[in-house]
């Protein structure tokens, strides 16, 4: 692989489908917000200044002990990159969105060869180390995290103290700057109507939840991002174990709801093949028509409802079908109406090539 | 029953609500509730930007410029700071402690770190951290009533309490700028 291939291929480790619980959990991420001490936080820094902070992480992370420890990272400049692709790193969940807007002066992102490991640089903070996973990792993605932030630690000097820890620009990241959080896939809560309580429940205990790609109450593709929100006065390990706690708790819920509807056979399945067929032929989607339809492919196989297709081939096409993705595929700027078109020819040409569907 | 947001005091204010036949309940101790608004009879909710103005300038009252409380090294002020929500740099921590401090207290609960250290200032401030964390997971321990872990971790204490000279009771006391 390697950079070229990271924006042309829509394909990223952490779509495989052969992760712990895929059934309900898409993947696991971690990220570690760090501050150089010598250096005011990126908002505050004229662009010279943010161009050496790039410059001091690069030296860091190109240390031979560096890859020996966590593999060889690549840097790439957000400058050198044009717009569409800026918006496909988003799109495949390795950049933030804001971190494409403004001034891009000084903004970099190091990557590994297989996307697992990336460092945000002169994002809101100096470094956002992250470690994304398929399924439920985040004890894994943790681990990796802490290494890489061992790695860069040998020649970075962080801002920390010792009272409040890692300091970040916003205090609500400021001790562990750990956020760990899953990507998770509750049609089963969604369609039983258990989704809005759920939400609540997890807000009381002081996690957050984000639906995502969504617009409105329903998030398209019913996927959902859960994260904890306190970052201070709980040790790494302590914040990593509660979450996925809780995580336990909803995939069992989850199965349970799905359990419900399956008493329904013929309707799920119908419900199911309506969508595979759709899907398998149209010829001409808008982004939120497919999500629904992926969503309830992706919920017939992981009911084995639907038998022949891949777990992780329709976390892809959750991606790949991305207005940005999209243009990149066909190499020029689309107007809506002639994406949908292209994006049913994305789809179709997916699931062409997939034998033996039943 | 102990507050849901504070863990700490007992709940007092107990806080129901019901739309669309779904209801909510909510537990709080007073000083939490009064902090969320729950009184005022809307659905508590804090997002972030709101709360920081509100929580330095009160409606009404104003800071002659001069005398507000600016960090020396980047000059920001606390009200860029409640305006934004981002501080300037790391010495904002200290510069505008009383401000920062109210803020962690409200987003976090507490305003102290019991996580990982850089290798490098471990030594410096590594060790009292880690009898914190180990206490707390002593705690945790005993409350799950894993007694063999607990003893592992008791002999732990003793350990590092010994060589830092039994000194970690004092440690969030120092001055740590």
């Amino acid at each position: 692989m390697g950079l070229r291939e990271t924006l042309t291929n829509p394909r990223s480790r952490w779509m495989d489908g052969d992760g712990p619980e895929a059934d309900v959990v898409v993947s696991s991420r971690v990220r570690l917000a760090r501050n150089l001490k010598d250096f005011l936080f990126p908002h505050r820094l004229k662009p010279t200044q943010k161009e050496e902070v790039l410059h001091a992480v690069w030296v860091a992370a190109s240390r031979p002990e560096v890859a020996s420890r966590v593999g060889k990272l690549e840097l790439v400049r957000l400058v050198d990159l044009t717009p569409v692709e800026r918006q496909i790193l988003v799109e495949k969940h390795l950049v933030s969105p804001d971190f494409i807007k403004g001034d891009l002066t000084g903004r970099g992102l190091l990557l590994r060869e297989d996307e697992v490991v990336s460092v945000m640089i002169n994002e809101e903070d100096h470094l956002r180390i992250q470690c994304l996973l398929p399924g439920l990792e985040l004890e894994a993605a943790w681990k990796l995290a802490d290494q890489v932030d061992d790695a860069l630690e040998l020649t970075l000097d962080y801002a920390y103290h010792q009272n409040y820890g890692y300091l970040t620009a916003c205090p609500t990241n400021v001790g562990t700057g750990l956020r760990v959080s899953s990507m998770l896939h509750l049609p089963g809560l969604v369609l039983v109507g258990a989704i809005d309580e759920m939400i609540t429940n997890l807000s009381k205990l002081g996690l957050a939840v984000r639906g995502l790609y969504g617009e409105g109450t329903r998030a398209a593709g019913d996927l959902f991002q859960i994260s904890n929100q306190i970052t201070l006065g709980r040790g790494e390990e302590e914040i990593v174990r509660h979450l996925y706690g809780i995580i336990r708790k909803l995939i069992a819920q989850e199965r349970e709801s799905r359990e419900t509807l399956y008493r329904q056979r013929e309707q799920l399945e119908d419900r199911v093949f309506r969508a595979y067929g759709i899907l398998r032929y149209a010829r001409a989607i808008t982004s939120q028509e497919a999500m629904r339809l992926l969503s309830d492919l992706r919920l017939g196989v992981a009911l084995g409802i639907i038998k022949g297709v891949p777990l992780g081939l329709v976390t892809e096409l959750m991606v790949l079908i991305q207005p940005a993705l999209v243009i990149k595929t066909v190499g020029k700027n689309l107007s809506p109406g002639e994406r949908d078109v292209v994006r049913a020819r994305l789809i179709r040409e997916r699931l062409e090539n997939i034998k033996g569907v039943k | 029953m102990l507050c849901e947001r504070c863990h700490k005091r007992p709940a007092t204010v107990h806080y129901t609500e019901i739309v669309n036949n779904q209801k909510k309940e909510l537990h709080l101790c007073e000083e939490c509730a009064r902090e969320m608004g729950v009184s005022f009879g809307f659905p508590p909710q804090f997002p972030f930007h709101s709360l920081l103005s509100g929580l330095f300038f009160p409606a009404g009252e104003e800071v002659e410029a001069e005398r507000e409380v600016r960090c020396p090294r980047c000059g920001l002020t606390e009200r860029e700071f409640a305006a934004r929500g981002l501080l300037g740099c790391p010495q904002c921590y200290s510069a505008l402690r009383p401000a920062v401090e109210q803020v962690l207290r409200r987003v976090h609960g507490v305003a102290r770190h019991t996580g990982k250290a850089p290798r490098r200032q471990k030594e410096v401030v590594g060790k009292l951290t880690e009898i914190e964390r180990l206490r707390r997971e002593l705690a945790e321990a005993v409350r799950r009533e894993e007694y063999e872990r607990a003893a592992e971790l008791r002999d732990r204490i003793r350990e590092l309490e010994k060589n830092t000279g039994g000194k970690a009771e004092n440690g969030s006391k120092g001055n740590s700028d």
